[in-house]
């Protein structure tokens, strides 16, 4: 299947994004995340919320289905579509796809995505128990015991030993939490050793507590406008290059066929449109830096391999040679992922994409974490596990 | 024409505790004995699936046109247990005629004798009789350390096939305060001691004694087993002594290793007896409770169908002691503890109503056209795309393989915090997830054998809500 057969990559441009400090914000309501998400894209494009045509809002938590109103609430843009998408933890990616296609398609010239969440406010830790549209089938599942299902079958499948395959996935986090250690808006600033990591307390076998990303309240923004008018208002408008989602059933539990735990349909469909879309033929080698879904330190491994960063079953060689360590081959979660940074469901994806965004501008908040040559770089996020992946390419130069 | 026992069953839980730990929670010293605890998941109803299901293995369930449910400690005060039961069984709601029976701790033979007049009254009938009870005694109290959490299930009918014949029924009512609890009562009361033994339990039992040996001119030796339901060992060695029945003659109701069953301990004694016994024997059965049952029995040459198929010496040997008289009290409810976080859950009973055939009955589905199995039931194939051509599937009596699994640290009640995510695979392909039960958190390993048990998933929406848990085999073999 090809989408935009008449050509996407480099049409459109973010000239703007905004990301607030990410953590446990007991005096910060979902209006001051949007507020100052939103100011800081803003000031940053050179706009005023008058200008935003569309908007779209990334938010899977905010109580009674609250349609787009935290956002017109917020920043009184009312009188425009504002509209809310919940799709788990991409919600934010698809409200970037989103102001995208509204640009794309001739509606509008200058769309707004945005993606804040409130986790705080939930009165409890964690993402709570009990999943699924049915009473009684999945009265006990939660995320960590999910992922760690596929942390059990990817070792069975390999070969690794329950301690092999546990220190594996435990340098994901060490990385991750260096990365983190660097980044002054991170819900976390510790470093972690590897016997840290290892000797945690279980949360879900073989998922110890430091394999598990922060439950934090944070928002992020993006403005997007198509590439012409970019160039007018900024110097380093950074270029869309391609974009994915795909979506499984939302009965993968119980899949039998061509399913097997270690490796997702909608991972691995959701990449091979964004590449298409941007022209990249060897992920590995094309892409400089990526953010991506390490809810669980399982869960990125497996995005290695399913968004083509590593050989199938090579990705715990990758790690162990620091291929995706911020001096490796290919830096990942450069700024802590969600490990560290942490993972307001609706926001992450835009978070995600507002660190390559400013590596790629060369404006972290932090020199000592800015990377060298970087001219594309990948954000992506995973819901369920395994319903749905959504990502986006974006770089610094047209072409 | 003969009516009799086609088939038997038994459930016993898989956790009990020693009557010394009892004891010793209260500062006492030793007890004697074991007392079976139904798990935190489990109730009179799953306990009563589990029992019945035993009962599919001698006959088929399309043979079944009745079930019966005795229990003194149903879920429900206003609402048939019996018609649940039914749909966990997997019988046609079409052709099953379901009634319960409560109140009286006699409640089980009680439904026996109704299914054998029903089976005489009509030589197509066969009616699963399932009688399950977990009582409460006051903490501290004789009859907390004496109550044991069990099941068990008989199919009566007439005819060809019969294990056991009923050669004989007579009975007593008496009308006596001895043993009594009052409506939304936790708790069983009892009045003083030697009235409810002397008044009570003897009198009656030698009563109803007297008269089966008047009417039909037996005695004592032409027995060769004797299954006397009781609440304490003691008293039923009166009777035996009494009436002059012998040790070897006197069979047991599992009071010692299990407790006493309630309602539960008729059919019980009546199904440990017969997996013991051989052809020829003669059986008597008395119970107990407000008056007094008595039956006759013998068993046939078809006993040797049973093979050595006994479940309740396996259930008896696939146990695990529970040593925490705090998370006993926590389960039933008595001193709970800190409750756990809120789920993310919908309740519903128009839901619940309408995936019935899913949720309680198990079933998936088959596709017609390519013989893809899923679950739960899919109108459109995820193979080959057919809609709505498919057949329903009965997963409940499947055993299957573990294909991944977590020990999950965070997902559980606070008195049972480990909770097994599993997803196994059943010998058609297919793969359903759900949560394991009654497992020793170090035996288990992808690709060991599980079976379904039919469990108490929460209560939210102010109704029991069910579903099938996997377990280590414990009613299957493989």
């Amino acid at each position: 299947m090809s989408y935009f057969p008449d050509g996407f990559k480099d049409e459109l441009a973010i000239i703007g994004m905004g990301c607030t400090k990410y953590g446990e914000l007991w005096d910060t309501g979902l209006d001051d995340l949007i507020i100052d998400a939103a100011f800081e894209a803003f000031e940053d494009a050179g706009i005023g919320p008058k200008d935003i045509q569309a908007c779209f809002f990334g938010n899977t938590n905010a109580p009674n289905n609250c349609s787009g109103t935290p956002v017109t609430d917020a920043l009184k843009i009312h009188g425009i579509p504002v509209t809310r998408n919940e799709n788990w933890c991409t919600a934010g990616h698809i409200a970037l796809i989103n102001a995208c296609l509204a640009v794309k398609s001739g509606m509008c010239d200058i769309a707004m995505a945005i993606g804040a969440e409130k986790l705080k406010d939930k009165g409890a830790g964690g993402m709570g128990v009990g999943r699924g549209l049915n009473p009684v089938r999945e009265t006990r599942r939660n995320a960590p015991g999910s992922f760690a299902l596929i942390a059990e079958r990817y070792f069975q499948k390999y070969g690794l030993t329950y301690e092999e395959g546990k220190r594996t996935i435990a340098k994901i986090s060490v990385k991750n939490h260096y990365n983190g250690s660097l980044t002054p808006r991170a819900h976390f600033h510790n470093i972690l050793t590897l016997d840290q990591v290892m000797n945690a307390p279980l949360i879900a076998s073989p998922l110890g507590l430091f394999d598990c990303c922060g439950t934090s309240d944070g928002g992020a923004c993006a403005i997007i406008t198509r590439a012409s008018i970019a160039k007018k208002l900024r110097a380093d408008p950074i270029y869309i290059k391609g974009f994915g989602c795909s979506t499984d059933m939302v009965l993968p539990h119980y899949r039998s066929r061509e399913f097997d735990w270690t490796s997702f349909e909608a991972m691995r469909n959701c990449a091979g449109m964004a590449y298409e879309m941007a022209g990249i033929k060897n992920p590995r080698e094309e892409i400089d830096l990526a953010e991506v879904h390490d809810c669980f330190s399982i869960t990125e491994l497996c995005i290695y391999e399913d968004f083509g960063f590593s050989p199938r079953g090579g990705a715990p060689r990758d790690i162990e040679e620091g291929f995706f360590e911020r001096t490796g081959g290919l830096p990942v979660n450069v700024d802590g992922g969600l490990k560290c940074f942490g993972h307001p469901v609706g926001a992450s994806g835009i978070r995600m994409t507002y660190e390559v965004y400013k590596q790629l501008q060369g404006k972290v908040d932090n020199p000592a974490r800015q990377l060298k040559n970087v001219t594309r770089g990948l954000s992506q996020t995973f819901g369920g596990p395994p319903q749905i992946a959504a990502c986006m390419i974006i770089g610094n130069e047209k072409g | 024409m003969k009516t009799g026992i086609k088939s038997i069953g038994a459930y016993l839980p898989y956790h009990y505790m020693t009557r010394t730990t009892l004891a010793a929670a209260w500062g006492g010293k030793k007890g004697i004995g074991e007392k079976s605890i139904a798990d935190v998941d489990e109730d009179s109803v799953t306990m009563a699936v589990e029992a019945a299901m035993g009962c599919f293995r001698f006959i088929k369930r399309e043979d079944v046109n009745a079930l019966y449910f005795a229990s003194t400690t149903g879920v429900y005060a206003e609402k048939s247990h019996s018609a649940l039961i039914s749909v966990a069984c997997d019988l046609d709601d079409a052709e099953t005629f379901t009634t319960d029976f409560a109140s009286s701790t006699r409640a089980g033979t009680n439904a026996l004798k109704s299914a054998m007049d029903s089976a005489a009254a009509n030589n197509k009938t066969n009616v699963l009789v399932v009688a399950s009870d977990m009582r409460n005694g006051f903490p501290k109290s004789a009859e907390e350390s004496g109550f044991g959490d069990g099941a068990a299930a008989v199919v009566v009918g007439s005819g060809e096939g019969l294990i056991a014949e009923v050669d004989y029924f007579t009975s007593i009512n008496e009308e006596i305060n001895d043993y009594w609890r009052n409506a939304c009562e936790k708790y069983t009361r009892h009045a003083e001691g030697r009235f409810c033994d002397e008044e009570g339990y003897l009198l009656q039992v030698n009563k109803v004694l007297k008269k089966l040996f008047n009417e039909t001119g037996l005695k004592a030796s032409d027995f060769n087993k004797v299954i006397l339901v009781a609440q304490k060992q003691k008293l039923r060695d009166k009777v035996i002594k009494k009436n002059n029945f012998t040790a070897e003659q006197t069979a047991d109701t599992l009071l010692l290793n299990v407790g006493d069953t309630g309602a539960a301990q008729g059919i019980l004694g009546l199904v440990n007896t017969i997996e013991n016994s051989a052809a020829g024997d003669r059986i008597l059965l008395v119970d107990y409770g407000n008056g007094a049952n008595a039956f006759v029995l013998t068993v046939t040459e078809n006993i040797t169908k049973l093979g050595a198929k006994g479940q309740i010496t396996q259930y008896l040997n696939n146990r695990k002691e529970l040593t925490s008289y705090a998370k006993f009290l926590s389960w039933r409810g008595i001193a709970a503890a800190e409750p756990g976080g809120a789920f993310k859950l919908p309740a519903s009973t128009s839901q619940i109503w309408r995936e019935q055939n899913i949720n309680i009955r198990l079933h998936g589905s088959v596709c017609k056209k390519c013989g893809a199995a899923l679950f739960p039931i899919n109108r459109i194939c995820d193979n080959c795309g057919s809609k709505d051509e498919y057949n329903e599937f009965r997963f409940s009596d499947n055993v299957c393989k573990l294909y991944t699994f977590t020990v999950d640290h965070y997902a559980g009640r606070s008195d049972d915090p480990l909770i097994i995510q599993a997803v196994a695979e059943a010998g058609n392909g297919c793969r359903i997830y759900s949560i394991m039960t009654d497992f020793e958190v170090d035996e288990v390993y992808s690709g060991m054998n599980v079976e379904f048990t039919f469990r108490k998933m929460h209560e939210l929406g102010d109704f029991p809500n069910y579903f099938w848990k996997f377990r280590p085999l414990r009613r299957e073999k493989v």
